[in-house]
């Protein structure tokens, strides 16, 4: 009969704590690279001309049906090919950037058409600047509008994150691997690293929801 | 050396093979296991919605990739002799059946109370009540949710390479390390996954506008 001993566990546990902060740290740069992407992409969806359009509409189908696992793989030999050297973890964030970017895309402008032309009309016929019209009536709504949608893609990110120990970019589940290969004790190793992933997204859900009543704590209509 | 040839290709098609049957069995296993847990979220109960709840929320709150890694080890240490092919099909079985069952909770959810209500002031028991009212309308609203997981699984399902489980991405990985044209073959192996998640993304697109253009 198998004994459980998560003792080499707690012997490594510093180890992987600091798994947990380069997992957050990757996962915070991935996201800041999708919402930028997301942002770009929404705003050539809107373009007048017809290629933008569909160049977009292309990257995000491709992206969305196809497996992360196959997308980082692919440009872990891309970049090298076109000349560029980057990091196992550089690699990484733009894969998750690339892959979250597809995601904020449509999300992004989902808040954007769901925004009434009226109520532009009604800011401006009230006097107000345009960029205040922008500011005001266009984007805070925009923005609560998609908030939930758009931190669960988030948190989503981070979890996606393990898949690039992969490629040996460094975060938890790549530093959970050589500690399992260094005691093989892999049940209880992989168990306890669950449930730091699990603490790290009830933490961020925490943050962003603090974040979200912060920010748009004003009445609805 | 050998290059990508009619063999390669027959070779990832025999992955692909995989890739569907995994997804079909964690799919169907995952859904028979899912409906529970969606009339258990919803039965009223306190312990089962208690239940349910932190089954759903554990699932939906760690990475998949340590979803398969716990199970397969776990079953690993229970000292039968199992087939790696139980384990990865009894991972994303759970994966499944829990974020199946959120689905089919927030459907359930979503058919007006009026009509349990009016089924109940009829007569109906609660077993006639879910299965000739409140399911049948449930899974209508459900459908589009329900293939747009069906698209997440089987992109999902290429983590089993990383236990070594010999899937489309896993065949891939072999193919690349004899051949040495990666872009050449994940390109390739992307293309498949793509030909069939796309076709199901388009079907669940479109039911949603249908779904959306029928509640106006």
């Amino acid at each position: 009969m198998y004994r459980l001993d998560f003792s080499v566990v707690i012997e490594r546990f510093p180890e992987l704590l600091v798994g947990a902060a380069a997992t957050l740290g990757l996962a915070s740069a991935g996201i800041v690279l999708a919402l930028l992407i997301g942002i770009a992409g929404a705003a050539m969806r809107q373009s007048r001309h017809l290629l933008p359009r569909l160049i977009v509409r292309g990257f995000v189908e491709l992206i969305r049906n196809t497996p992360f696992l196959v997308q980082i793989f692919f440009l872990f030999f891309a970049l090298p090919f076109a000349g560029v050297r980057l990091s196992p973890t550089a690699t990484a964030i733009i894969a998750l950037g690339i892959n979250g970017g597809a995601y904020s895309i449509e999300i992004i402008r989902g808040g954007i058409e769901a925004i009434n032309r009226g109520q532009t009309e009604a800011g401006l016929s009230l006097g107000l600047s345009r960029v205040d019209v922008f500011r005001f009536i266009v984007l805070r709504p925009a923005l609560r509008a998609i908030y939930p949608a758009l931190t669960s893609q988030f948190i989503l990110l981070t979890l996606t994150s393990s898949v690039c120990a992969s490629i040996s970019a460094y975060e938890l589940t790549s530093v959970a691997q050589k500690v399992e290969s260094d005691t093989f004790r892999s049940f209880e190793v992989y168990f306890t690293i669950t449930a730091i992933y699990l603490a790290l997204s009830w933490l961020l859900m925490t943050l962003f929801g603090i974040i979200g009543r912060r920010a748009f704590a004003y009445p609805t209509a | 050396m050998p290059t990508f040839g009619p063999d390669q290709l027959f070779f990832l098609l025999q992955g692909l093979k995989w890739t569907l049957l995994l997804s079909a069995i964690s799919f169907v296993g995952g859904g028979v296991i899912g409906l529970l847990v969606a009339v258990a979220r919803t039965s009223g109960i306190g312990v089962l919605q208690l239940v349910t709840r932190g089954y759903i929320a554990v699932f939906q709150g760690t990475p998949l990739l340590m979803q398969l890694f716990v199970i397969y080890y776990g079953v690993a240490l229970l000292n039968v002799a199992t087939d790696p092919w139980v384990a990865v099909s009894l991972a994303y079985t759970a994966h499944a059946s829990a974020f199946l069952g959120d689905i089919w909770r927030g459907a359930i959810q979503a058919v007006p109370r009026g009509q349990s209500e009016a089924a109940r002031a009829l007569g109906f028991g609660y077993l006639a009540r879910m299965r000739d009212i409140v399911l049948p309308q449930a899974l209508k609203i459900s459908l589009p949710a329900t293939i747009g997981f069906s698209v997440q699984l089987v992109k999902g399902t290429s983590l089993a390479a990383i236990v070594g489980f010999v899937e489309l991405a896993r065949a891939g990985q072999i193919i690349s390390n004899l051949i040495f044209q990666p872009l050449l073959v994940f390109g390739i192996v992307g293309l498949i996954y793509f030909a069939v998640c796309w076709p199901l993304s388009l079907l669940g697109d479109r039911m949603e506008r249908a779904l959306a253009a029928g509640a106006r």
